[in-house]
């Protein structure tokens, strides 16, 4: 379903600031992974997940969605097949537009946008459908401005329109790292929710050590732009925080720079 | 006794800028786009029109070819901060001098002595109005209205309300069209990309092309009235655009602060009440004795209370509010203070 090909990107080329921020990255998700991303600050999670979504382009490699090289289409052109969750949950909404209108937008993604009313009576009964598996009671606030709800809320409507038209690949760009611990489960829960009902291919960034244990099926460890350890289904139900650890030091011979920033 | 005939031209007048606001209001709070093409673009409709009466075609085909070419004008705009990369207010201002020789030009078409032209006078001429008007006399509604009105008392009574009926009819038509426009699926699309550029585009929409789309409707609508407003008062004038800009955003305010923004609908009426309110307030400045050259400086004061204003009332109320919980707390303490 989604298929990286030696993705290499330097920032800064040519001045003393120079950072290899992806080093020949290769990933290959079968239709129906969800691969949990892990790493320290600047190893290189978000530049991928943004090569992949198409906000920044590689300098060398190329990127397959679902058969398809998309390493030269526009981020808008990609959007087709992506949805994604930011980590600021004022990202992913528009603030000053009603729940409604918030998901007739996501729900225009994989169409093409018309002269025809984007809120209409059926479309308005899928939404409140849609939202009542949130569990948040939003279905009774249709026409509440976006603005008006709160970081969770916010971030789980964001979720439930990035999965809204099944896109091809789900990208979630520590999507609970701004939200109070219990607020961050509770979306969590409605991730995993949403993930398993269609099936959907999924990349996860997160710094939280057990999230990336609890959800998924896969787990990738990143360091300086490099994928150092790879985690496959069997292995990975058995895994633990110690045992990651672990398998870091054995890999770099160096304690983890920042374990606060990992196990926060 | 009432000067009903002058309050009525504010009223005809703030009928007619009020379509001009709601493009202004399309850029200004739909696309957070303050976009200055409009001082150019309100000429360059009113110059169209002026000209092609001049040759003598139907009003109605150069008020609507008004409408294209204003549109064509606005994507440039677009086309020069989504394309070129150029700040949106500087990319405005570019397109605002350039069509101030364009302008000159395309009135220069209307006479063979010279190849730019400052301004056509339609004295004669067939205009949307006269043609409506022609019209409408063949009704008795003005006998009506005035006979309704002496009745009351009023002196000085307006010729006729021919043109504030069609521009009633012709307001509604835009309003209703723009209200479903914003509600449309492209709609949607343009107030996201105002709102939230990063989320708009990771649902898949072209934010550049949006913006070039929005910005060509707002002028679109910005030099129809320009056209209207030439056939209104019977001439078009290279200097008719100066400070259009801050007049919409004027009726914009105004509207806004009286009937706030809770919906898309509330708001478009809001704007156009806004116009009718400023002309009104205009009219008033112009009976005190000042000069019609003095009109710009009265616009900036306005524009200037009515951002201020709204702010002081709710600083002063939240003032308030603290003092009474101060006050508040204090007389707690003090009775903590008797009892122990």
């Amino acid at each position: 379903m989604l298929k990286i090909d030696q993705i290499w990107k330097v920032f800064n080329e040519g001045t003393p600031d120079e950072k290899v921020a992806l080093d020949h990255i290769d990933l290959h998700l079968q239709a129906g992974d969800f691969v949990t991303v892990i790493g320290s600050n600047g190893a290189g999670k978000s530049t991928m997940l943004n090569m992949i979504s198409g906000a920044l382009t590689p300098d060398a490699g190329d990127i397959y969605i679902a058969g398809n090289n998309v390493t030269k289409l526009k981020e808008h052109e990609r959007a087709q097949y992506i949805g994604r969750v930011f980590q600021d949950p004022m990202a992913g909404t528009a603030p000053s537009m009603t729940i409604e209108e918030n998901l007739a937008i996501a729900y225009s993604r994989n169409r093409r946008r018309r002269l025809r009313l984007g809120v209409t009576k059926e479309r308005r009964e899928y939404f409140k459908t849609s939202l009542e598996t949130l569990g948040l009671h939003l279905e009774n606030r249709m026409n509440t401005l976006v603005g008006m709800l709160s970081g969770g809320e916010r971030q789980a409507l964001s979720l439930l329109m990035a999965t809204f038209t099944n896109p091809n690949i789900l990208l979630l760009d520590e999507h609970t790292a701004a939200l109070d611990p219990s607020r961050a489960a509770s979306i969590t829960d409605i991730t995993k929710t949403l993930v398993e009902k269609d099936q959907l291919t999924t990349v996860m960034v997160t710094h939280n050590m057990q999230q990336a244990l609890d959800l998924g099926n896969r787990l990738i460890m990143m360091d300086k732009g490099q994928i150092i350890l790879e985690v496959g289904e069997e292995e990975k139900k058995t895994l633990t925080i110690p045992k990651l650890m672990e398998q870091f030091q054995k890999i770099r011979g160096e304690q983890l720079v920042n374990d606060a920033a990992l196990l926060s | 006794m009432l000067a009903l005939a002058a309050l009525f031209g504010s009223i005809e007048q703030g009928v007619i800028y009020a379509i001009m606001a709601l493009g202004v209001y399309l850029t200004f709070r739909i696309l957070d786009f303050p976009d200055l093409t409009v001082d150019g673009s309100f000429v360059t409709g009113a110059a169209i029109v002026a000209t092609m009466i001049t040759f003598g075609y139907s009003p109605i085909v150069a008020t609507l070819l008004a409408i294209i070419v204003g549109f064509f004008a606005g994507t440039i705009t677009g086309v020069l901060h989504t394309k070129g990369k150029i700040n949106p207010l500087l990319s405005g201002i570019i397109m605002m001098i350039a069509l101030y020789s364009i302008n000159l030009r395309i009135m220069g078409l209307s006479t063979e002595t010279s190849v730019t032209r400052p301004n056509i006078p339609l004295l004669n001429e067939e205009t949307v109005f006269s043609s409506f008007l022609a019209f409408w006399k063949t009704l008795p509604v003005d006998g009506w209205i005035n006979g309704m009105f002496s009745a009351l008392g009023a002196q000085s009574l307006p010729g006729s309300y021919g043109i504030l009926a069609l521009m009633i009819i012709v307001i509604i038509v835009i309003k209703l069209i723009v209200d479903f426009f914003l509600q449309t699926e492209i709609g949607l699309a343009i107030r996201a990309t105002g709102n939230n550029q990063r989320m708009i585009r990771s649902f898949s929409a072209n934010t550049d092309r949006l913006i070039i789309l929005g910005l060509g409707i707002s002028n679109g609508l910005v030099a129809l009235a320009g056209g209207l407003i030439a056939q209104y008062n019977k001439f078009a004038d290279n200097g008719m655009g100066v400070g259009m800009i801050i007049v919409g955003l004027a009726s914009v305010i105004i509207g806004e602060a009286i009937f706030g923004t809770k919906t898309i609908v509330r708001t478009t009426f809001a704007v156009i009440i806004g116009s009718v309110i400023y002309r009104i307030i205009l009219g008033f400045a112009l009976r005190i004795n000042l000069d019609p050259g003095d009109m710009k400086l009265i616009t900036a004061i306005i524009v200037v209370i009515a951002l201020v204003v709204p702010r002081l009332f709710e600083e002063r109320r939240n003032k308030k509010k603290k003092l009474q919980r101060r006050a508040a707390l204090d007389a707690e303490r003090g009775d903590l203070l008797v009892k122990n």
